[in-house]
């Protein structure tokens, strides 16, 4: 292990692909990991921010057209607080049991993390199912997306965000599945890292959805 | 030997202190993304966002303030905070974090939404304003 080969500045680009015929294994393997995942975080941060960018247009629409109301029912005609405060319980209580999994995580305890993530889901699943109950319910009263351009901005903008958490479930349960069967493994660590961030910054997503949507709404 | 090493990997490269690279130099790979999470800093943001959530809803919920500008402002207000809070104990952002580039990325999507969220509300005001039919049709030619 010597430092100067380290410092070579072609070493990491022979590294991928020579490796057989190099006569470092031990030092290359290294090296290999270590550029893998220090690309992969600040990669999906950037994948969130142009999430990000989707949003802002949805929430550019909403405001928009969050007025229009075709003669049909307003914000305050629909809304229900009440059920909107225990969803946005649900995620927050969903974001810190992500972080103690994390934690578990970190400490190389697998049943625990497991349990965290199983905890998250049920959380995540707790919000859906209050969303979805709140859609029902909307439609069930006339209120549909086709009945007014404030409706049709509503529910793209609050389906967009319940779909992410859809499919934030789904990988959810697949790193489960693969933590099950092979443990809490580089790549496995990597991915729940970048879950993680998904998750949380969902999170955020709905704070500008409480605000600007539901609370916003019953001022108007 | 470990001193280069830790030159290269700890403060140049991702700033990271050489104290921790010191300890268990192959084990880089635990500290970037959201390798900094501690139960203490999950508790801190968790107990900050239900006060700053639980918050507006009240305001809005009780009617605490008369007018209704003044709620939006203050519950908008609400929110911002709300969201560093998250970006910071939960996202684990700071300065320093992928050597900066997370942040760089960050400022660059707020730009871009400040600009996307903004101009589409003014431009949007404007025209609703100038499509009123608001003229007097008899003093046109």
């Amino acid at each position: 292990m010597t430092a100067t080969v380290h410092g070579a500045p072609s070493a990491s680009g022979r590294l991928a692909s020579g490796r057989a015929a190099s006569a470092r294994p031990f030092y290359l393997e290294e090296e290999h990991a270590h550029a893998e995942g220090s690309s992969t975080y600040l990669g999906f941060w950037i994948y969130l921010m142009s999430d990000c960018l989707i949003f802002a247009a949805l929430f550019a629409v909403y405001a928009v057209l969050g007025g229009n109301y075709a003669a049909g029912p307003a914000p305050a005609d629909l809304f229900d607080l009440e059920l909107v405060a225990l969803n946005t319980t649900m995620l927050l209580l969903s974001s810190i049991t992500y972080g103690f999994a994390m934690i578990s995580m970190e400490k190389r305890k697998v049943a625990e993390t497991q349990m965290w993530l199983g905890i998250t889901g049920l959380f995540g699943l707790a919000f859906l199912a209050i969303e979805l109950y709140e859609f029902a319910h909307l439609i069930h009263i006339g209120a549909t997306p086709q009945r007014s351009a404030f409706l049709s901005a509503f529910f793209t903008l609050v389906g967009t965000h319940g779909l992410h958490v859809t499919f934030g479930i789904i990988w959810l349960v697949t790193l489960m599945v693969q933590v099950s069967k092979r443990g809490l493994v580089p790549a496995n660590r990597r991915r729940l890292m970048c879950l993680s961030m998904f998750w949380h910054f969902l999170d955020v997503v709905w704070i500008g959805v409480f605000t600007f949507v539901y609370l916003m709404g019953m001022l108007r | 030997m470990s001193a280069e090493l830790n030159s290269l990997h700890g403060a140049n490269v991702h700033g990271h202190g050489a104290q921790a690279h010191g300890a268990h130099g192959h084990a880089h790979e635990d500290d970037h993304g959201a390798g900094h999470a501690s139960f203490g800093g999950y508790m801190k943001g968790f107990i900050l966002s239900v006060i700053l959530t639980a918050i507006p809803f009240w305001l809005v919920m009780g009617g605490v303030i008369e007018d209704a500008q003044t709620t939006a402002i203050v519950i908008m207000a609400f929110a911002a905070v709300q969201i560093v809070v998250h970006m910071v104990y939960f996202l684990h952002m700071n300065l320093s974090s992928e050597g900066g580039w997370n942040m760089l990325s960050l400022t660059f999507t707020v730009i871009i939404v400040a600009i996307t969220l903004a101009g589409s509300m003014w431009v949007m005001y404007h025209l609703n304003t100038n499509m009123m039919p608001v003229h007097d049709m008899r003093q046109l030619p």
